[in-house]
């Protein structure tokens, strides 16, 4: 009986290792597209009332030279443009959020740095591209922005999607003007 | 000493069992994949019946800002286009291809990375395809 125990036991811390140790599987089903899919296209797609792709890809290296981004591929044939853009990434509420977490950690005699851990810089990575509607008489634009965030520490805080409304708004109010520009030649 | 020997059997018994089944070893490993090579050109190949290279590119990068993508580089000689996606903290990476078959035809052939780790699940690349042959109202035919 306590034999069986014994073996038992050893099976069970066996069994436990392999599972600890074991290769992990990959992720499945990411090249499916979500349910959202169709509200991300609302969001990231707007059609131009010119057929001139020429014009159209270059008003959208404007509009992105103008938002302070610098292009790091393209390949016009396509209507493809990839740009990208450091900048600060610092929200006033979680600097002071932090550093009341810190000065209450070292009130009650701990050290605490919660305050190197806050947002600093970001990457913002955004790609476009303009192709001709299905009938031929419209430029349809489409632009993707994703961000890196690192902290203080120079660590990665989050890697994200943008799926604020308000940067696309933005970007495509100023493509807007942008495309009115080139095609006055301004 | 019956005891010590119990234990000094088990621990070996543990250093085998942590040697067989780690990962691979971080060694040298840069161009070792797990599938044959065959067998994961089948996988991550179709062919299209249209010659539009350029409208299948444009569909292929369409369909990966659909799935979420940030479309990095595109080169339309070699009929390449390669983006990545963030899932959870990992990075995925994908290359898509798109050349000539004979006359009538595109081979498009997918790729993609999980963080160090290469996709080469069957499901996975189907579904990208089965997403792509909607996009452009084609049905696309498996590579032998």
């Amino acid at each position: 009986m306590k034999k069986l125990v014994f073996s038992l036991k050893y099976a069970f811390f066996i069994l436990l290792c392999l599972g600890i140790m074991g290769c992990a599987s990959g992720p499945t089903g990411f090249l499916k597209p979500s349910e959202d899919c169709l509200k991300n296209r609302e969001l990231q797609i707007r059609q131009y009332d010119t057929a001139n792709e020429k014009d159209t890809i270059a008003a959208v290296a404007g509009v992105l030279q103008d938002l302070g981004f610098t292009l790091d591929d393209s390949e016009t044939e396509i209507g493809f443009v990839a740009a990208s853009k450091r900048a600060d990434a610092t929200s006033a509420g979680q600097v002071v959020g932090a550093a009341v977490l810190d000065t209450l950690g070292i009130l009650f005699g701990g050290y605490s740095n919660v305050s190197a851990t806050v947002d600093a810089v970001q990457e913002v990575k955004a790609s476009v591209i303009t192709k001709p509607s299905l009938e031929g008489n419209k430029m349809v634009v489409r632009v993707t922005f994703q961000r890196i965030v690192w902290n203080k520490n120079k660590q990665i805080n989050r890697i994200e999607t943008v799926k604020e409304t308000e940067i696309y708004q933005k970007f495509y109010e100023d493509l807007s003007k942008a495309i009115f520009l080139e095609a006055q030649k301004i | 000493m019956i005891k010590f020997r119990r234990y000094a059997s088990f621990f070996i018994f543990l250093f085998l069992i942590t040697l067989f089944s780690g990962c691979v070893t971080p060694a040298a490993r840069a161009l070792e994949s797990d599938a044959s090579q065959v067998k994961l050109r089948s996988i991550q190949t179709r062919a299209f019946d249209t010659a539009d290279k350029k409208k299948m590119m444009q569909t292929v990068i369409s369909n990966m800002q659909d799935l979420d993508f940030v479309i990095d580089k595109a080169d339309v000689s070699l009929g390449s286009v390669t983006g990545s996606k963030f899932l959870g903290y990992e990075v995925v990476k994908m290359t898509v291809t798109v050349r000539p078959r004979g006359e009538k035809q595109l081979l498009v052939r997918a790729n993609a990375q999980y963080g160090i780790r290469s996709i080469e699940d069957p499901v996975t690349y189907q579904d990208f395809f089965t997403s792509l042959e909607k996009a452009i109202f084609l049905t696309a035919q498996q590579v032998d």
